[in-house]
């Protein structure tokens, strides 16, 4: 096992734990710059594994440090794009300044759904984001001005100080750079007294409170910076999927994000990565393998005769075809992490990097007694 | 005058009145000890002090100002910490960030020079982590400092939670009953921290607590409760021979 040696309290201040976790960053960050040139066929998948970063790391702040849990943040992402696109589209404001205001309205709507907040715990907070949600959804309906309502409205492509980001691989390095920024604010504040207090409510809200905690300001404060950063998100969302109709941010957006961060690991940075990869990325694999699995099964059970093979292929072929397989897996799957790995990715990568470090002496129970839910998931 | 008083304090939870007319005076530099038979409204009283309830008659003085009608938040400023009986740590944070914690009370929001981490918030962060490893070495908690609470067993938990309320610096220490759950041993070193907390850092505690061992050892005076009124005050052993007390332990 490794223990970091410690000469000072900067070292516990720092943002990487010693120089090695910042050489790993470090190589992580040249492998995201290197990425688009060895899978050029998956920019445009992997931008919008960024953007889904941003919006992990928005739910991570409050669910996994603040301990509310969401299911109306889609609502934010819609505000976010439809604000950023009326600002640079139909006033002119230049790139930068729509998506500072497209955050800060956000920002805004996430302050007024934190009020009730205050009185609301658990699950009926919950229901109380998710009927909001539903009611942005209508707002996006109807307020033609802006969002154009059922029409949709298309979306053009960014443009920062003069620079067109029109081309994929633009566009991936603007996504790589705003989530590198989430991540920075996110981590700064994390290991500064704001972050403290925000694990402190979540953890015990009477104990934070006869600390001296002011349980409205921090938990309106973590609803306003998570609304900010899924605005920041949603401007970028915008220019990805380039047209915007209001029944895109619906409540199975909202189920993907809260997917995203419980499936990642509530309660880390990491988490809300690895999540994001997950949700990103599974539509992508589950349509290859929509094209692939029936030809295999039908080869493979061709060996038996020709009939069997292709009634083999036909029959999964209908199966695969069905609407609705992907939300049903992805509800399998978040059921699945909830029984078996309520950490998540990140917990099973703690895991694996224990197994390694403490090689031999690793023993399944190590972890026998450590299947603990924070109160998040529990919804006190 | 003196260091905290309660004056005629009363809450009525619907019809039950779980404190009902209770009125004390703690010195500065004592340890007093609140006793009674469960449901007495020992913890009741805490939560008075702490502002989570607020009470239906009465006054709470600190110093001589009055702090009824002061926020739950501004307690800890005030200067009054607590623990709880069934200990209220940040589960899944280390034991240095649930310290750290402690010094909340007297942080001023900087959320923008947070959010870049500006030098100002270094060098704030620098002056809390030494205050807090002086909390550190004073219940040499070093060999615990990174784990996680979760992980760790009840005995240090319990001194966890007494060594986050001393970070807040408070001048009203509330402990509510420090020893339960702890073997004899733990709770002969608790007894020592008291004494050391009320002599070398000269912090007033107000504590609830059954372990009469412990309550004779550190006490300088104890009121017995029953029913929410008091029963008698005065000395542990006064108190222990009065016949009101007895009679509410084992009835009669």
């Amino acid at each position: 096992m490794r223990f970091p040696f410690k000469t000072g309290y900067d070292h516990d201040l720092g943002l990487f734990r010693d120089p090695v976790q910042r050489r790993w960053y470090a190589a992580l960050l040249v492998g995201t710059l290197i990425l688009p040139a060895l899978v050029p066929d998956y920019v445009g998948d992997i931008s919008l594994v960024f953007i889904y970063g941003l919006c992990g790391l928005s739910l991570m702040v409050l669910a996994g440090y603040t301990g509310l849990v969401s299911l109306g943040h889609a609502a934010f992402l819609g505000i976010g794009a439809y604000a950023h696109v009326y600002f640079v589209q139909d006033l002119g404001l230049p790139w930068v300044a729509g998506v500072l205001l497209a955050a800060l309205i956000t920002a805004g709507a996430g302050t007024l759904v934190g009020l009730p907040a205050l009185r609301m715990t658990g699950v009926y907070l919950t229901i109380a984001t998710l009927a909001f949600a539903l009611i942005i959804q209508e707002v996006f309906t109807r307020w033609d001005t802006v969002t154009h309502g059922l029409k949709g409205r298309p979306v053009d492509k960014p443009v920062i100080f003069g620079i067109s980001f029109a081309n994929d691989l633009a566009f991936y390095f603007l996504c790589l750079a705003v989530l590198i920024a989430g991540l920075w604010l996110t981590a700064n504040l994390l290991r500064a007294p704001t972050g403290r207090a925000w694990v402190a409510i979540r953890d015990s809200e009477i104990a934070a409170q006869s600390m001296g905690v002011h349980l409205a300001r921090y938990k309106t404060l973590a609803f306003a910076y998570s609304a900010a950063l899924m605005g920041a998100a949603g401007a970028l969302f915008a220019h990805k999927i380039g047209f915007l109709a209001p029944d895109i941010f619906s409540v199975l957006l909202s189920i993907q994000f809260l997917l995203m961060v419980v499936v990642g690991g509530l309660g880390s940075l990491h988490g809300a990565l690895y999540g994001a990869v997950f949700v990103a990325m599974l539509p992508v694999l589950i349509s290859q393998a929509r094209d692939q699995v029936p030809q295999w099964a039908g080869q493979a059970v061709g060996v038996f005769g020709k009939d069997a093979g292709s009634a083999a292929f036909l029959a999964l072929d209908r199966f695969v075809k069905q609407p609705g397989l992907e939300p049903g897996i992805f509800g399998l799957i978040l059921v699945l992490f909830i029984l078996f790995e309520p950490l998540g990715i990140y917990g099973r990568w703690r895991k694996v990097q224990l197994y390694f470090s403490t090689f031999p002496l690793y023993k399944r129970a190590t972890f026998r007694r450590q299947k603990t839910y924070m109160r998040s998931e529990r919804l006190r | 005058m003196s260091l905290f008083a309660a004056q005629d304090l009363a809450v009525n939870f619907g019809g039950i009145r779980a404190v009902d007319g209770v009125s004390f005076e703690v010195e500065a530099g004592q340890v007093f000890t609140i006793i009674g038979p469960n449901g007495a409204g020992k913890t009741t009283i805490f939560n008075l002090i702490s502002r989570i309830y607020d009470p239906s008659q009465g006054r709470l003085l600190l110093r001589g100002e009055e702090i009824t009608g002061v926020p739950p938040h501004e307690i800890a400023r005030r200067g009054i910490a607590r623990t709880f009986q069934n200990i209220e740590l940040f589960e899944h944070a280390t034991v240095l960030q649930n310290l750290l914690l402690g010094r909340h009370a007297h942080a001023r929001p900087h959320f923008a020079s947070e959010l870049l981490f500006l030098p100002g918030v270094r060098v704030r962060e620098r002056a809390n982590r030494e205050a807090v490893e002086k909390v550190i070495d004073f219940l040499d908690l070093q060999a615990h400092r990174d784990s996680l609470v979760v992980n760790l067993p009840y005995g240090v938990r319990k001194v966890v939670e007494m060594g986050r309320a001393l970070c807040t610096e408070p001048v009203l220490l509330l402990l509510d009953e420090p020893s339960s759950g702890l073997s004899v041993e733990e709770t002969e070193d608790m007894a020592f921290w008291i004494q050391d907390i009320r002599t070398l850092l000269g912090i007033t505690v107000l504590m609830v607590e059954h372990d009469m061992s412990l309550v004779g050892a550190v006490s300088d005076r104890v009121l017995a409760l029953n029913y929410g009124r008091a029963v008698a005050c005065g000395t542990c052993e006064e108190v222990q021979a009065h016949p009101d007390v007895i009679k509410a332990y084992l009835g009669g």
